[in-house]
């Protein structure tokens, strides 16, 4: 059996003032496993995920990328994981509006000093693939909020990362066309071997995933 | 295994920094023009100030030619000549050639400027001038020239003379020709024998044989120079000594270096005064920098933390602000130094080299740039940018990239109370930095009270406006508008200061410059009128006006009361430039009824002759009232005592007034050089200066220039304005740059806010009402601004006025509020907040409102 991608084992995390979000919390994510995590607002669902890109740090507990522990990492080391192990997709969708598709998508592998004709060819590939052939000069503010997504998904692929997180990454979208991306996005995942973690409120949407978890104060429990 | 730390990735710092700058160019140009305008008003006054330098080392060099060792006489009267056979003795001097130096010009008749004539006429013994300064002989009419030891046979011909080519040029005439030449009350024919080739020739210099200079100018038995040369591995500092112990009271060494020194201290204050006004000019470049890269920080925000979470390193961060803020430094610089370049050709070509300052007149110098100031204000353009941008970059970097992705919104807790002892413990180093002393004759200490003014009133603006603003919380009650505004404003007081610090730095430069602009000239006008009662003033450009003229001229028809006095140049120090001796019957009694005093005076104790030394003579010499002095008069040392000081603004190097009567025992010199005089009843100053002229001999008549008091007061207010022409420009240019900066501010400011425009229109705020709180905003913005520019320069004014003035031109004076321009300053700023504000709010609000609040950033 492959080592996990995520591990975090005994996860606790207060908020200013005291009130404890959840403690205890243990998760394992095996290589190109996608799991989905809900709960109500509040519970700490977009703080969990901070936790593990290591943009927030725990009271206690250790959060391990590929076996690496990011509490053993400075400030600048858990930015390097993040860059080279991590792809992000956001319920806003995050993309830059003064840089073209191919440009925002290639970013990823920019900041990895990848050359930067070589980084627009993968991601005009990446955006080709994703379903917008031939838009790779385009400007964001010529895209529908589905098509942004799009982007947005192609960006958190495009470096080949180990884990995907996905914050509501169709909360802002119709029920159409965030069926649509759900498609995409499982494709696309599935067709990279990463692993991926689905923050949602949809029970759509966590359906996709090959595992379903609830978050609550005590931890991560199965989903009904 | 962890991720390797890879270098910064270029190409995506480039990709930022081309996309925000072709989003948003109109910040980007404004910060660039910002720093621009300072690195060109520094660069072009450090251009000038250095061609000026160079022109006054060729004069020095022109007059004084290559002598090792000179003895100057203190006065234009000069020193007994048999000092000079004397000094030849001496041991350890080879050589010793006497010189005659007049102040010349060409033509006869009264002078048509007030300035004189800038020729120097040199009257020398061609066989000793060959061997110790052979640069001062020419070509002559001879073809061959130049060698050391050649002496042209046209210079003994008495009425022969050599110019230099400028003065060729000025004289109008050619070798061969008859030139006309005035000195000391003398108008002379002198046939052009030929042209100086020594060093200087841009200075207009005429060299005559020594005789005919005595017999021709009325020099007989005085000279006003001996050149020295010593011999071969001779000590000078030895033979200076030994001269030293020769000298007269009238005479004084000089030498190369102190020459360079008092060429130096002539303009020192002028130059540095300038370059540090200069500087101001460039710090507000870097605060309206500093402006724009916090505002587009802000902006940006979301965009950094989406940055970092894909992996951008805070360093990386930190680079794209530092390396953006660098690149409009690099481009507003260049920028910077070309229009600076241009700015100093054409002030050369119109003002002169001491920008108007009346230190060098009547020359126009050449252009010098050396690649090393090219570098310096290079650099300092850049640093100004990067101090600009070192706040904005560190904020960027700190921001915590899960909480600035969502992008809340504003997170200032509007509870907070804006911290105050940053800026006010700034303020207070600049107030105590105010009352240290001069460094080396500069006011530096007052220039660094200027600066930590401005960054204390900038860092305290937060807690000033919030002071400001508190009691208008209760006003808009009844306008949703105005309310909004107000609690805008005082809610987020640290991002009202980010758009105000640009408007406070550069008003509160400009009221400070206006201020002491404004008492300057007001205290200027008021000592005009002291000194100036009279209704008409006539002198003699050279000469003077002996008993027997002074008796002709008082019994003239339409004549009334009337005063004679003398100025002439004076040499306390070799390294000083001449101060002004100034000789009119004074009451020793009552000195304030003669000259303008400051505080009151002593009496002198009997048997000592009592001077008053204006206000810059005492601050230079370090001399108070009640000390006594050596004044080096008529070959004698006599020593007076200093019985008052008098405010004078017409002598920066200094002047003293001596009674007419104690003069003329002291140096047996009995003419008079000016006269003012009362008119009888219905005489018109033309027709009593007919019959003055009309009781003079002829030669004499015709050298008289006469001026009426209101023309002299003109005169004296014309030369005051082109004197501060420099700072008027740069007040001008920092209005220019202080209302481009609040447009620029207002407007960014505006524009990140279209989200919330769109959620006040969802609840039902309508347009006209967001335009109505934007106006709001915008007018207390200026309005804030004006009252923290007004009450911060006001404070820096007083340091110009009591600190940098007296310890750098060595007078003082009272402060006058030049009301009219507060006002009109007053209304601008409000004037343009608003409108900025508006015109911003109407393109924000041109976006639909749906989109608005859907937008990503």
């Amino acid at each position: 059996m492959s080592p996990p991608v995520l591990s975090l084992s005994a996860l606790r995390k207060s908020v200013p003032g005291g009130r404890v979000l959840f403690s205890g919390l243990n998760l394992d994510i095996a290589p190109g496993e996608i799991v989905s995590i809900m709960g109500e607002s509040g519970v700490g669902k977009s703080t969990l995920l901070n936790l593990i890109a290591g943009l927030d740090q725990p009271d206690s507990g250790s959060v391990a990328i590929d076996g690496v522990a990011l509490e053993s990492l400075d400030d600048d080391g858990r930015t390097r994981m993040r860059r080279d192990r991590i792809g992000f997709v956001f319920q806003a969708f995050h993309i830059l509006p003064h840089l073209t598709l191919a440009q925002n998508v290639a970013l990823p592998l920019v900041l990895q000093n990848v050359a930067a004709d070589q980084a627009t060819g993968r991601a005009t590939t990446m955006l080709d693939s994703i379903g917008l052939p031939g838009r790779a000069g385009d400007r964001p503010s010529q895209l529908s909020g589905g098509e942004l997504q799009r982007v947005a998904l192609a960006r958190a692929l495009v470096h080949r990362p180990a884990l995907v997180l996905a914050d509501e990454p169709t909360g802002n979208l119709d029920p159409e066309t965030a069926a649509r991306i759900l498609e995409v996005f499982v494709a696309e995942v599935r067709g990279s071997g990463a692993a991926a973690i689905l923050v949602t409120h949809s029970e759509r949407a966590a359906a996709v995933a090959d595992r379903s978890l609830n978050l609550t104060r005590d931890g991560l429990v199965h989903a009904g | 295994m962890p991720a390797e730390r890879r270098p910064l990735s270029r190409t995506a710092l480039a990709w930022m920094m081309v996309g925000e700058w072709r989003a948003h160019p109109g910040r980007v140009v404004t910060a660039a023009l910002a720093i621009a305008i300072g690195v060109a008003l520094g660069f072009a006054v450090h251009l000038i100030n250095g061609s000026a330098q160079n022109e006054l080392a060729q004069a020095v060099r022109a007059v004084n030619a290559d002598a090792d060792l000179q003895v100057h006489a203190t006065t234009p009267l000069g020193f007994d000549e048999m000092l000079y056979p004397a000094l030849a003795r001496s041991p350890g001097i080879a050589a010793a050639s006497p010189v005659v130096e007049l102040s010349a010009r060409f033509g006869a008749g009264p002078s048509r400027s007030l300035e004189g004539g800038g020729l120097t006429v040199l009257g020398i013994d061609p066989l000793r001038a060959a061997a110790v300064t052979p640069s001062l002989l020419g070509r002559g009419a001879a073809p061959e020239a130049g060698a050391s030891g050649f002496v042209p046979e046209s210079l003994f011909d008495p009425r022969a003379i050599m110019l230099s080519p400028a003065a060729l040029s000025a004289s109008g005439g050619k070798v061969g020709e008859t030139v006309t030449i005035t000195a000391a009350g003398h108008s002379v024919d002198f046939v052009v024998a030929g042209v100086l080739s020594g060093p200087g020739s841009e200075r207009q210099v005429a060299v005559l044989d020594i005789a005919t200079a005595q017999w021709l100018f009325g020099s007989v038995g005085r000279l006003q120079r001996i050149d020295l040369k010593f011999v071969g591995g001779a000590d000078p500092a030895t033979i200076e000594a030994s001269l030293r112990a020769r000298l007269p009271a009238d005479a004084q060494i000089v030498t190369a270096q102190s020459e360079a020194r008092r060429g130096d201290n002539l303009t020192k204050a002028y130059r540095v005064n300038l370059e540090m006004l200069a500087m101001m000019a460039l710090l507000t470049g870097g605060f309206l920098v500093y402006s724009a890269q916090s505002l587009s920080v802000a902006r940006r925000r979301p965009q950094f933390a989406l940055l970092r979470v894909l992996g951008l390193e805070r360093r990386g961060l930190l680079a794209q602000v530092f390396v953006e803020g660098a690149l409009v430094g690099a481009v507003g610089a260049v920028l910077g130094l070309a229009l600076g370049l241009g700015v100093a050709m054409g002030t050369l070509r119109f003002l002169g080299g001491d920008l108007g300052g009346g230190y060098f007149r009547g020359t126009t110098p050449d252009l010098v740039v050396t690649p090393l100031p090219v570098l310096v204000f290079f650099g300092l353009g850049l640093v100004a940018a990067l101090v600009g941008s070192l706040l904005p970059a560190l904020e960027a970097a700190r921001a915590q990239p899960g909480i600035a992705l969502k992008d809340l919104g504003d997170r200032n807790d509007p509870n907070a109370k804006p911290a105050a002892w940053w800026g006010l413990g700034l303020l207070a180093a600049g107030g105590a930095a105010a009352f240290l002393p001069a460094v080396g004759g500069l006011p530096l200490f007052g220039y660094l009270s200027i600066g930590l003014m401005l960054a204390g009133g900038v860092a305290a603006m937060p807690w000033l406006s919030r002071i400001l603003l508190s009691p208008l919380q209760g006003v808009g009650r009844r306008s949703v508008a105005i309310d909004l505004a107000l609690k805008r404003l005082w809610g987020a007081p640290a991002q009202a200061a980010v758009a105000l610090c640009g408007i406070v730095a550069s008003t509160s430069l400009m009221v400070a410059m206006a201020v002491m602009v404004a008492s300057l000239r007001g205290s200027v006008d008021d000592w005009l009128t002291e000194i100036l009662p009279s209704d008409l003033l006539f002198r003699v450009e050279s000469g003077g006006f002996d008993a027997d003229a002074r008796a002709r001229i008082a019994s003239a028809p339409g004549v009334g009361d009337i005063l004679f006095q003398k100025t002439q140049p004076l040499r306390l120090a070799a390294d000083m430039p001449p101060l002004v001796l100034l000789v009119r019957p004074v009451d020793k009694a009552r000195p304030d009824a003669s000259l303008p005093m400051i505080g009151r005076g002593v009496a002198a104790p009997a048997g000592v002759t009592p001077v008053w030394l204006s206000e810059p003579a005492a601050r230079l010499y370090g001399h108070e009232v009640g000390e006594r002095m050596i004044l080096p008069l008529g070959g004698a040392n006599p020593q007076v005592f200093v019985a008052g000081v008098w405010r004078d603004y017409a002598r920066q190097a200094g002047a003293i007034a001596i009674d007419q009567a104690d003069y003329t025992r002291l140096t047996g010199d009995d003419r008079r050089t000016e006269a003012s005089l009362e008119l009888k009843p219905g005489v018109s100053p033309a027709a009593a200066g007919r019959a003055i002229r009309a009781a003079l001999p002829p030669e004499l008549a015709a050298q008289v220039q006469f001026f009426e008091t209101s023309q002299m007061r003109a005169i004296a207010l014309r030369l005051f304005d082109s004197s501060f022409a420099l700072t008027y420009a740069l007040e001008a240019i920092a209005i220019v740059v202080g209302l481009a900066g609040v447009a620029a501010t207002f407007s960014a400011q505006t524009l990140a806010r279209t989200k919330e425009f769109g959620m006040l229109r969802h609840v039902g705020v309508l347009r006209r009402q967001i335009i109505q709180m934007l106006a709001t905003e915008g007018a207390l913005l200026g309005a804030v601004g004006v009252i923290a520019g007004l009450g911060l320069g006001l404070a820096m004014s007083q340091v110009l006025i009591h600190v940098v003035n007296p310890q750098s031109f060595h007078w003082t004076m009272e402060t006058r509020l030049p009301l009219p321009l507060f006002a009109s300053l007053t209304v601008a700023l409000i004037a343009a907040g608003a409108g900025t504000a508006v015109l911003a709010g109407r393109r924000a609000l041109s976006a639909d409102a749906v989109r608005a609040v859907r937008e990503d950033w």
